[in-house]
């Protein structure tokens, strides 16, 4: 008899996963980030939330090691006069909340339409061409019509309130159908098998098949398109941000931020933009190269080719 | 004495013809809708007596599995009835079912597909029994299980593992262990040795043979290992194309075959030792149950066939060994 | 008697993570012209692995590690590649379980016939199409020259078995080497591949190494008889002797658990346990944990082949304490 965590020690899993340098660095870094990341408060060393710290007179230092830069502020300042760093890190939590929380969407609506798609046949038609329609869509077509509606209606102070959730919502609702394609595939795949058959014949009802038989064995591919999505919902607040659509500057993302400096950037203040573009990019990196090693890890066919 | 379960002119078509757009064919210059229907099992009339095996012999595709979900409630019957002990259950609710589902149990063919890979065998053996009683204790529950997994010959100390750390033959023992976990009366078990090496072959069919001693169990059991099927039941139907072709008991099937596949399919086992050449040699290939020849359905492949089982599809006769044959040969006393 | 091929101390090694699994250990067997062995055993008993190392098909992780493998005088287990691929088109010819396997699914069946030809012989388009047409009537291919035209998915299960067996036959080889031939079919479909089978090797003079787990299959088919347990041969004999007086006890377990055999009585006679992963191996004998027939030398040393009067060899203590 074995504890979860004497077959999580024992299991293959975390073998390939020790003994892949890439997949072991990424989660290294990935960890590190995401813990400064909801460690702002405390790890940072100024609070960007807090007009009371800054100074209108800090704005534009330089970061420390170059000319004109100031040891109190490691990264330099942005045009406000905020620490880069500590902006940076608050911003990076509201980048990985909106990504993590739009996922979390993601998979809890399109998870439901696929198993639903996939099991019983007579929804599959309607609910997949309302995927279809949901697909052709495009993500900012969404954002900038609720946005653009939101805004009017709450004005801008009352955005600011509502942007995380609205950012959710927008992202989430417009990229369930891969979750939904991925699970309707999979359970299509499952159904057949002798395992649901036997469960029919001890006489289970069709929703207790589904929740506990069929949709444990669907989240394999759920696991692994998550990590990319993660990735793309990131991506896409960012973009959303950088078009003036997303977080506002008061309570920046990392695409937020990258906007803000954006104007300053021929002015020389080229560090505003470009160390939240720096970790942008390290973000999405190393959450797509540890997807990369999940992806090859559950498919052993990837795997050995 | 009554049968425990019967089989009425079962038929059971399946449409896979797909959506509108795929019915669409053009044919003779003219567009059309077209249903693609495979006929699976086609008039079929079985009864099945308390405590024996009936075995369901047949090559692939011959629909006898096709015929024990059908059985099973997983398929419903297109026509025909299933009678449980008097009553008919192919039209029933699954909630009307489910007193049922604790009488009539399955196995399935594949140890790897049938039981699911997330759950432990605890977790897959309590299931039926707290579903079925649920006023059971927890100890009562854990109690059964072990009773059970004790008799199928699977240590209970293994209960908390996964399907993927037992070999094939531990998870056909633990997937009887399901079955036999709500004291059933009827099992079907649809291939259960096929997927297994022979040396765990006879360990699996020496438990199937002691649950049904020690139980009082009726199987129908469905193979195509002719040799198997004569060892363990007491009779054989022997299926072609959805159809039965012959009906009779294990010892006057193979000692005394009559309808000309029966023939075929017995002269095609190979023996230990036996020499090569001495087959009944079929000509062409099994049909698909798509387009079903008229007439008999064994007419293309049959060296007896003239135009009368071209034309005319043989009904069942009944011999005076007791044996039931379909064939217009046999009946003519030509064969 | 002329002989075809012999296997020395052939040894088949797979390096995993989880250590070396030596799935053939130590093999050694010859097979003469014209002569049809079977090699019988359980799945993961090293009998795939056996019959593709002798065409020299062992892909990673697996290797040969040891021993020889000499084919017409030559040691064929140190060819490359390229002089690999003339023996396999040329001189060795394999079948598989799935004949989807050989077959390409998007070529018609000439397309890939005349390839074969036209890779190993110089001969003209027309003519590799008379062989084509030649070698589909030897395995009883009805209207060949419309068959030609056809593509793998037209044909049946069967069809499909005998037209990669007219494949293998293309460049007249010396050896077919069939794994599990018959075992996707069904059992009149298997009895008429296998009658193909012994005709052919009969009328062609070619040597056959059919692998199965079936004994009934092979004793119908073949001269002699290897029985496979955990990457080893236990019993190498006649097929008439090993069917009839089988030695090892693990032979003796497999044809006693035929329900055939059980002669009126209604349990079948079965072997307990199972066959030990090929990872970790017991000390001594392979099949001690499930002998009945227990010496206590065979929990330690492991037995080696020894050849009896009656010309069977066996790999077992007990039949040594015969002698």
């Amino acid at each position: 008899m074995r504890t979860r965590w004497q077959r999580f020690k024992q299991s293959y899993m975390l073998y390939s996963f020790l003994r892949d340098p890439v997949a072991l660095t990424s989660f290294i870094i990935l960890a590190i980030l995401v813990f400064s990341a909801f460690g702002a408060p405390i790890v940072a060393p100024h609070d960007p939330y807090d007009p009371t710290t800054i100074e209108i007179m800090d704005a534009q230092i330089a970061p420390a090691w170059s000319e004109g830069g100031s040891s109190k502020f490691l990264l330099g300042t942005d045009a406000q006069g905020r620490d880069m760093l500590s902006t940076m890190l608050y911003g990076m939590r509201v980048s990985l909340l909106i990504g993590v929380g739009a996922v979390c969407l993601q998979a809890f609506i399109g998870i439901i339409v696929g198993l639903l798609s996939g099991y019983v046949r007579r929804l599959d038609n309607i609910l997949m061409r309302i995927a279809d329609v949901q697909l052709s869509f495009s993500t900012y077509m969404i954002a900038i019509f609720i946005g653009a509606i939101v805004q009017t209606a709450f004005g801008v102070a009352g955005y600011d309130r509502v942007a995380v959730p609205l950012l959710i919502a927008i992202i989430g609702l417009a990229e369930w159908p891969q979750y939904a394609r991925t699970v309707r595939a999979s359970v299509l795949a499952e159904r057949k098998k002798e395992y649901v058959e036997a469960a029919r014949i001890i006489g289970l009802s069709r929703i207790r098949i589904m929740w506990r038989h069929i949709l444990p064995n669907t989240l394999s591919p759920v696991l692994v398109i998550s990590t990319v999505q993660v990735a793309n919902a990131i991506m896409s607040e960012a973009a959303l941000s950088f078009l003036g659509l997303g977080m506002p500057v008061t309570k920046p993302s990392l695409g937020s931020l990258i906007t803000a400096g954006f104007e300053y950037i021929f002015s020389g203040s080229w560090w505003i933009t470009i160390f939240p573009g720096i970790l942008l990019v390290g973000l999405i990196l190393v959450i797509n190269l540890l997807g990369d090693w999940v992806r090859d890890f559950l498919n052993p066919k990837l795997y050995k080719g | 004495m009554t049968a425990i379960l019967e089989i009425q002119d079962v038929d059971k078509h399946f449409d896979i013809s797909g959506s509108f757009l795929d019915q669409i064919k053009f044919a003779d210059g003219k567009i059309g809708l077209q249903k693609t229907v495979v006929k699976a099992v086609n008039n079929v009339t079985l009864d099945i007596q308390p405590g024996e095996t009936l075995s369901i012999v047949g090559e692939s595709g011959c629909g006898k599995s096709t015929l024990a979900r059908t059985v099973m409630g997983l398929y419903r019957p297109n026509k025909g009835k299933i009678i449980y002990r008097g009553d008919r259950i192919d039209q029933l609710s699954s909630a009307k079912m489910r007193p049922y589902r604790t009488k009539m149990q399955m196995v399935f063919q594949d140890p790897y597909a049938s039981l699911n890979p997330r759950m432990t065998v605890k977790q897959t053996l309590e299931e039926p029994v707290r579903f079925h009683n649920p006023d059971l204790s927890r100890l009562e529950v854990r109690d059964k299980v072990a009773d059970v997994m004790l008799q199928v010959g699977v240590d209970p100390v293994w209960a908390s593992n996964y399907p993927h750390e037992f070999s094939g033959g531990q998870r056909q023992r633990i997937s009887i262990a399901r079955a036999l976990v709500v004291d059933p009366e009827f099992i079907a078990a649809d291939e259960p040795i096929a997927a297994l090496d022979v040396s765990i072959q006879a360990q699996i069919l020496n438990l199937l043979m002691d649950a049904q001693d020690q139980r009082g169990l009726t199987y129908l059991f469905i193979s195509h290992d002719l040799s198997v099927v004569e060892h363990i039941s007491n009779r054989v139907a022997v299926m072609y194309l959805g159809c039965v072709c012959e009906l009779a008991t294990s010892k006057e099937l193979f000692g005394n075959p009559r309808h000309p596949y029966t023939q075929a399919l017995l002269s095609a086992i190979p023996t230990l030792g036996g020499k090569k050449g001495g087959h009944i040699k079929l000509s062409g290939d099994v049909p698909t149950p798509i387009n079903l020849p008229t007439g008999c359905v064994f007419n293309g492949r049959c060296p007896h066939a003239n135009e009368r089982c071209r034309q005319e599809r043989p009904a069942q006769i009944t011999l005076e060994s007791g044996s039931i044959v379909a064939c217009h040969g046999v009946e003519e006393d030509r064969i | 008697m002329e002989q075809l091929i012999e296997i020395k101390n052939l040894r088949v090694d797979f390096t995993l993570r989880s250590g070396t699994v030596r799935a053939v250990r130590d093999i050694s067997l010859t097979i003469n012209r014209g002569e049809r062995l079977g090699i019988v055993g359980e799945s993961g008993a090293g009998k795939s692995v056996l019959g593709f190392s002798i065409i020299n098909l062992i892909s990673k992780p697996g290797k040969i590690t040891g021993g020889k493998i000499i084919f017409r005088g030559n040691d064929i287990s140190k060819y490359s590649y390229e002089q690999m691929r003339k023996i396999r088109g040329n001189r060795i010819a394999m079948i598989f379980q799935d004949p989807m396997m050989t077959l390409n699914p998007v070529l018609t069946i000439g397309t890939q016939m005349k390839e074969t030809i036209l890779a190993h012989m110089k001969v003209s388009n027309k003519e590799a199409e008379k062989i084509c047409l030649e070698k589909l009537r030897k395995v009883y291919i009805p209207s060949p020259e419309k068959r030609l035209s056809q593509y793998p998915h037209e044909f049946s299960g069967g069809m499909r078995q005998r037209i990669v067996i007219a494949i293998s036959l293309l460049t007249n080889p010396n050896l077919i080497i069939a794994d599990e031939p018959t075992t996707a079919l069904d059992v009149t479909i298997q009895a008429e591949i296998m009658d193909l089978l012994l005709e052919l090797c009969e009328t062609e003079n070619m040597g056959l190494i059919l692998i199965t787990h079936d004994l009934a299959v092979v004793s119908e088919v073949t001269q002699r008889i290897a029985v496979l347990y955990a990457g080893k041969v236990v019993e190498l004999g006649s097929s008439k002797q090993i069917i009839t007086n089988p030695q090892h006890p693990y032979t003796q377990g497999l044809i006693k658990a035929l329900p055939q055999m059980a002669e009126g009585a209604k349990r079948l006679n079965q072997i307990p346990g199972m066959m030990p992963s090929l990872r970790d191996m017991p000390d001594g004998c392979p099949f001690a944990p499930r002998c009945a027939a227990l010496l206590e030398r065979c929990k330690h040393e492991i037995p080696t082949l020894k050849e009896l009067e009656s010309g069977t060899q066996v790999a077992c203590f007990m039949r040594e304490g015969v002698e």
